[in-house]
């Protein structure tokens, strides 16, 4: 399989502040890749950096073309959704109008009100909070929200930042299914950050790991689920 | 009885004058959260083109029409040019740049036109058709405006582009990261408020006259109009613009009259400070620390 993203020499910093140092790695296509690190390794700053989100250096390339001068809209047009760190939700519009900007940088409108009814689909709970400010939805509904509203690019890779933040265990397996359906049936790419190194190992099909800012391991998911160190201390067992 | 309707209904015209201002002040304000000094010299700034642009023999409303397209491509080239370079700078600074670009548009117009007072044609007709209660002009003001603000609903509430503008202002991070590109919003809204800007001048000149420095009453207005409502609420600019009208002209001709009228409109600014700030509609902030 070819690589659709592929990420070499990045670094990235915050003012002064240097937190990646030359991370590489390639996400293939039709994949689900995660990062697996701890706190401040370097995760969603490597996220961001894909976005131009932040100061960066090195070479990030997607379906073979440099993208690492461009700015974060043109990235996304590409077909790039970022569900970022956070959620990013815009809390005094409505559910509906954060879905329609999810599909705002697209060239199709007719399909736009097609894939509404398919995310509906998916979340039911949406809909029925099409018209409410998406401020008051709760934390695991704003996280679907946040999942949609990338969904509605129909994009060709999706990062995601921590999509399990915050949710109870049983939705969390429940968003993560509809991931998986997502990659599967409309092939979509997923680049997904995860601190619950588990759940994430379960989902992904490659996993790096990162820690201060370097990419010090990397394998198929099921190699790393067996490495030893990985197993103590990210899986602690 | 009479009297009184009379200043109640001419407050209301000029109370949607105010009304458009502030609804100017408050989308500059909702994308940067500065209030736009220069709002007014703007706005007076177009209505000098209009005043040439009749003077060289164009009917009003082709006038109009020009005027409002021409605020907008000056407000867009304001924002691109002289305010995106310190989009990052601190607050003072940029006050500071509202200020000269205040400054310097009343003296350019001075230069341009001079500081006589020019009168400025209403494009309705002088007799008044709403019996004595209210002059033709008053009426057409109010309908004006109200035209305005139904279009700014219909656009922001129910168009792609008026809902990336709204979005971009709110959060723009999460705006870029769905493929808007923010500083045209940004501009845009510049546009649109000095678009919204000449309007009001147009509107507002046939009574004032015109002079350069015609606005400087107005902005006092909309300014106490935007905080009466609460700054960061187009509905409540609205509302405020109205109220500030009405109470302005009442309070004029019944209790401290026409010559202490402005003092309506600073006392009203301070006093909102003071007790209320957020305004009567506006959100209030509470920040977790």
């Amino acid at each position: 399989m070819a690589a659709l993203l592929e990420i070499a020499n990045l670094h990235a910093a915050y003012g002064l502040t240097r937190v990646l140092h030359g991370v590489s790695f390639n996400l293939e296509e039709g994949s689900i890749t995660t990062l697996l690190g701890a706190n401040g390794a370097g995760k969603t700053t490597t996220l961001r950096a894909l976005c131009q989100m932040v100061k960066t250096e090195g070479e990030v390339r997607f379906a073979g073309e440099r993208i690492d001068r461009r700015a974060t809209e043109d990235i996304v047009r590409l077909g790039i959704a970022h569900v970022p760190d956070g959620r990013g939700t815009f809390v005094n519009l409505t559910t509906e109008e954060n879905l329609r900007l999810g599909a705002y940088a697209r060239k199709d409108r007719s399909g736009v009100e097609q894939d509404l009814e398919r995310i509906y689909g998916y979340f039911p709970r949406l809909q029925e909070r099409r018209a409410q400010q998406a401020g008051t939805l709760s934390g695991g509904e704003q996280q679907m929200l946040a999942v949609s509203r990338a969904l509605m690019l129909r994009p060709k890779l999706m990062l995601l930042d921590e999509p399990s933040f915050g949710l109870a265990p049983l939705i969390v397996k429940e968003l993560f299914g509809i991931l998986r359906a997502v990659n599967q049936k409309e092939h979509v790419s997923m680049l997904v950050v995860e601190q619950n190194a588990a759940m994430a190992l379960e989902l992904a099909d490659h996993a790096y790991l990162i820690e201060t800012g370097r990419v010090v391991l990397s394998g198929t998911a099921a190699d790393i689920k067996r490495d030893d160190n990985v197993r103590r201390s990210y899986l602690g067992y | 009885m009479d009297a009184f309707l009379h200043q109640v209904l001419a407050g209301l015209a000029t109370g949607g004058i105010y009304a458009s201002l502030a609804l100017a002040l408050v989308m500059i304000y909702q994308s940067t959260h500065l209030v736009n000094f220069a709002q007014g010299e703007m706005a007076m700034f177009a209505t000098y083109f209009a005043w040439s642009l009749i003077n060289a023999g164009v009917p009003y409303w082709p006038a109009f029409l020009l005027t409002v397209l021409f605020a907008f491509v000056l407000g867009v080239v304001i924002e691109r040019v002289i305010i995106r370079p310190v989009e990052n700078a601190p607050v003072l600074a940029v006050v500071v740049v509202f200020i000269a670009l205040l400054v310097i548009l009343n003296s350019v117009t001075g230069w341009i036109y001079s500081y006589t007072i020019k009168t400025f044609p209403s494009p309705f007709p002088p007799e008044p058709m709403f019996g004595k209660y209210m002059s033709t002009h008053e009426a057409g003001a109010i309908g004006v405006t109200l035209v305005v603000l139904v279009l700014l609903y219909l656009f922001f509430r129910f168009t792609p582009l008026g809902l990336a503008m709204r979005a971009a202002a709110q959060n723009p991070d999460s705006a870029r990261l769905v493929g808007i590109r923010v500083g045209w919003m940004l501009a845009l809204g510049w546009g649109l408020a000095a678009a919204i800007g000449g309007i009001a001048g147009m509107m507002v000149a046939p009574i004032v006259y015109l002079d350069p420095n015609m606005m400087g009453g107005v902005l006092l207005y909309a300014f106490a109009a935007a905080l009466v409502g609460g700054i960061d609420n187009p509905w409540g600019a609205v509302a405020g613009g109205f109220m500030v009208g009405v109470l302005e002209n009442v309070l004029g001709a019944f209790v401290i009259g026409n010559e202490l009228k402005l003092v309506v409109a600073l006392v009203l600014i301070i006093g909102v400070l003071v007790v209320r700030p957020s305004g009567f509609f506006g959100k209030v902030f509470v920040t977790r620390v």
